[in-house]
């Protein structure tokens, strides 16, 4: 349980010596109350007291970090329920998933799908993070050892899941320098899982017949020394599962069960069967409500474009809005001669904008302008889109490349009309729609 | 020890409203948890499922569309999809009525609805074209000639709800959808600005607005989840009616779901894209606190009824 500000002032020295940069030691265990400075600031405190308290102020979700170099992520560390609170940390990742009861076929096929759907969006690399790499008892060890070693050189961090120990201490053994996540810890189980996964140094996962049991499992594999952990939460149901994700998390979050306090993995593909777009409505669902790990049978392109762009709204940080780089964009077959319109670098705007004028069908070059990733109408206000601001970005990056000299100007910005052909002579300035849902019909009146 | 999960149940609920009559009529809202909570209290109603029919474009449609519907008939494809156990009602959206397109006659709108409404025992909804002076003609004429139907209009805008309101809400006893720009606050004074003009909240329900998964979807999520939040925890009153979320109309007509898959062959086939489009916003919208959602592909509508079955 998170402690008060009285209960760490009992811990310190009470010398009021300023060391730390407080005025009295009460200021200061008030502040590391509040977590505003870290206990550490203390020079007085013993190495006991600061490891007691460290674990007392830490927040109420463990990140917990897999793969390694390029391939490392974090999971987990989020502080609230509602992304409109603060702000959501940990973006979920995607698994597809192989099996030791696939033939070679089916497994090249999913590999082969992973290489293909891979892409970029707002600056954002989308494709599956991660591989599960289910144990088929019934093909034996060696058959799941060699699927194991067949991937452990891929960039996709690995979920092993498999619950018996003397598997999974081999498999682990074949990549656990890539910092895998061992799925595989039960009731039954866990010590021996708990030993492996703590002497190979990787993530163990745990999972149980319901929430008891998995609480109960966890508090075990922590008095074991273990908090290296992520919680799967599927269960046979999809009801269930959803349960076990939101109540696991408003737990941790809400009521300050630090037990409670690991990422999750959600198995839709378990979930849903082989109906692949009942596992796209889950994955969505557990996008929002609280999947760290989100495993598919695998993620297609007509599934990761919806779902990565779901995955980057819910996870952007309020405070710094998604921008589109500057420059020109060419629609519809546009060439030098097309007419030009010109917009902001927020990315909602660009989305909105782009397409409707996609729709239109009408050639257009459209210009995205550097106005600090604000929308139209507060980016004029913020004085970051200008006649001069627009008037520069033409003349230094768009007059040499494109011959047309038609400029359509967002309706919102019609003012700027008078001083921008004051600045550009060349240009015919036309101011466009008020609404991108006005373009189609627009672009098609006055320009096709 | 047995791990017990607090529960957080709330003392408010989300409205209860019926659409339709007879046999065919459905209410839904009536929530007291966030969606699908079950943990907490189980809910009174399941979240519903529209089908969008829409007056324009059946050439365009993906191959799967036509071959369930098999006609551009907008009262055959009513019926068809009306038959559909997963349908709760049929959203009759009359695109071609915008006066910078097809400009279809308000006359021929009211047509279609009454045929619309005497093909099918579903409850009907009417969605306009976005061209605000049209859709309030339209409501109103449509609510009058469809007088004790209880049919819902979508959308009664800040420029228009006083029409509608009066129209739609009052005089021929309608249910009216209040639709605001994804903002909680802009929700609540259009709903303040209806009950003022005397529509029962009852009468009422809420289009927060929507976006396709990945065009500024966090908005649509946030709004949704300060909504419920205000209805539940605060109790209230004016936050308190059913949402109910057009999808298909978003989510249709963005590059994910009309790019031709000879131009980005990757990408594969286009239907499957549309498909998964709908569903991945569908799912979201409903996990956000949408209570009744329109879908327009019958693979979407299969899908997220499923989704909703097992989560119930």
């Amino acid at each position: 349980m998170a402690l008060k500000g009285l209960d760490i002032f009992k811990l310190t020295p009470k010398k009021n010596c300023k060391e730390c940069g407080s005025p009295t030691c009460m200021a200061f265990a008030m502040k590391v109350a509040q977590g505003a400075v870290p206990i550490t600031k203390c020079p007085h405190m013993g190495q006991d007291v600061i490891d007691q308290l460290s674990e007392a102020t830490a927040p109420p979700m463990k990140t917990i970090e897999v793969g390694t170099g390029d391939s490392a992520h974090k999971l987990g560390g989020e502080t609230v329920l509602f992304r409109h609170e603060k702000t959501f940390v940990s973006k979920n990742l995607f698994a597809s998933t192989i099996c030791s009861c696939m033939d070679d076929a089916e497994i090249d096929a999913v590999l082969a799908n992973i290489k293909k759907v891979d892409y970029d969006r707002i600056g954002e690399r989308m494709y599956s993070e991660m591989l599960y790499v289910n144990y088929a008892e019934a093909k034996g060890a060696d058959a799941y050892l060699n699927l194991v070693k067949k991937v452990a050189g891929l960039e996709q961090v690995l979920i092993l899941g498999v619950k018996d120990p003397e598997v999974a201490k081999a498999a682990v053994e074949l990549c656990k320098e890539k910092k895998p996540i061992l799925n595989g810890a039960d009731a039954s189980n866990y010590e021996a899982m708990c030993n492996i996964a703590k002497e190979a140094g990787v993530v163990l996962g745990v999972s149980g017949k319901d929430l008891s049991e998995i609480h109960d499992t966890v508090a075990a594999i922590e008095k074991l020394g273990n908090k290296n952990l992520v919680i799967d939460v599927t269960a046979e149901t999809a009801k269930e599962t959803f349960a076990n994700a939101v109540q696991l998390r408003r737990s941790a979050i809400t009521d300050g069960d630090r037990t409670c306090g690991y990422p999750s993995i959600v198995n839709v593909a378990k979930l849903a069967g082989g109906n692949t777009h009942l596992q796209t409505a889950y994955a969505a669902m557990f996008v929002l409500k609280y999947g760290s790990i989100i495993v598919l049978d695998q993620l297609t392109y007509a599934q990761a474009l919806p779902l990565c762009g779901l995955r980057q709204n819910i996870f952007t940080d309020p405070q710094k809005p998604m921008r589109v780089s500057p420059g020109i964009y060419p629609m519809n077959g546009a060439d030098e001669n097309s007419p030009c319109a010109i917009t902001v670098d927020f990315a909602l705007t660009y989305f909105v904008v782009s397409g409707e004028l996609e729709r239109s069908g009408v050639p257009v070059n459209f210009l995205i302008t550097d106005a600090g990733g604000y929308s139209v109408l507060t980016a004029w206000a913020a004085g970051k889109l200008s006649a001069g601001s627009i008037a520069k970005f033409i003349t230094e990056e768009v007059q040499d490349k494109v011959k047309s000299r038609k400029l359509i100007l967002p309706g919102k910005v019609a003012v700027l009309k008078g001083e921008l052909e004051a600045k550009l002579p060349d240009w015919e300035i036309i101011v466009g729609t008020t609404e991108a849902i006005e373009l189609v019909n627009y672009m098609r009146n006055n320009f096709k | 020890m047995p791990f017990t999960p607090k529960k957080h149940g709330f003392n408010a609920s989300v409205n209860e409203v019926t659409l339709g009559t007879g046999d065919k009529a459905v209410t839904f809202g009536g929530e007291s948890t966030f969606p699908f909570y079950s943990f907490d209290a189980e809910a009174k109603h399941r979240p519903i499922i529209g089908a969008e029919i829409s007056d324009l474009g059946y050439d365009d449609e993906t191959e799967g569309y036509k071959a369930f519907f098999g006609a551009a008939d907008v009262v055959e494809r009513a019926k068809k999809a009306a038959a559909m156990d997963e349908v709760a009602f049929i959203c009759l959206h009359f695109a071609a009525a915008d006066p910078f397109g097809a400009n279809k006659s308000t006359e021929d709108c009211i047509a279609e609805a009454k045929a619309v409404a005497d093909a099918i025992d579903k409850p009907l909804v009417i969605m306009g074209c976005k061209n605000i002076d049209k859709d309030t003609e339209l409501f109103t004429k449509i609510s009058e000639a469809l007088a004790g139907k209880n049919i819902t209009v979508m959308s009664a805008r800040e420029e228009s709800y006083k029409a509608i309101g009066a129209s739609a809400g009052l005089a021929y006893g309608q249910k009216v959808s209040a639709e605001s720009a994804v903002d909680i606050n802009l929700a609540k004074q259009l709903n303040v600005l209806l009950m003022q003009l005397g529509v029962s909240p009852k009468s009422m329900i809420m289009n927060l607005g929507s976006a396709a998964a990945g065009y500024g979807y966090e908005y649509v999520v946030s709004t949704m989840d300060r909504v419920r939040a205000a209805a539940l925890g605060q109790n209230d009153t004016q936050l308190q009616m059913p949402t109910i979320t057009p999808v298909s109309t978003e989510t249709w007509v963005v590059k994910e779901s009309i790019a031709e898959e000879a131009d980005l062959p990757d990408w594969g086939p286009r239907e499957e894209r549309g498909i998964d489009m709908e569903v991945t916003t569908a799912a979201a919208s409903l996990a956000a606190g949408s209570d009744a959602v329109i879908l327009k592909h019958p693979e979407s509508i299969r899908t997220i009824y499923a989704m909703i079955d097992s989560l119930c």
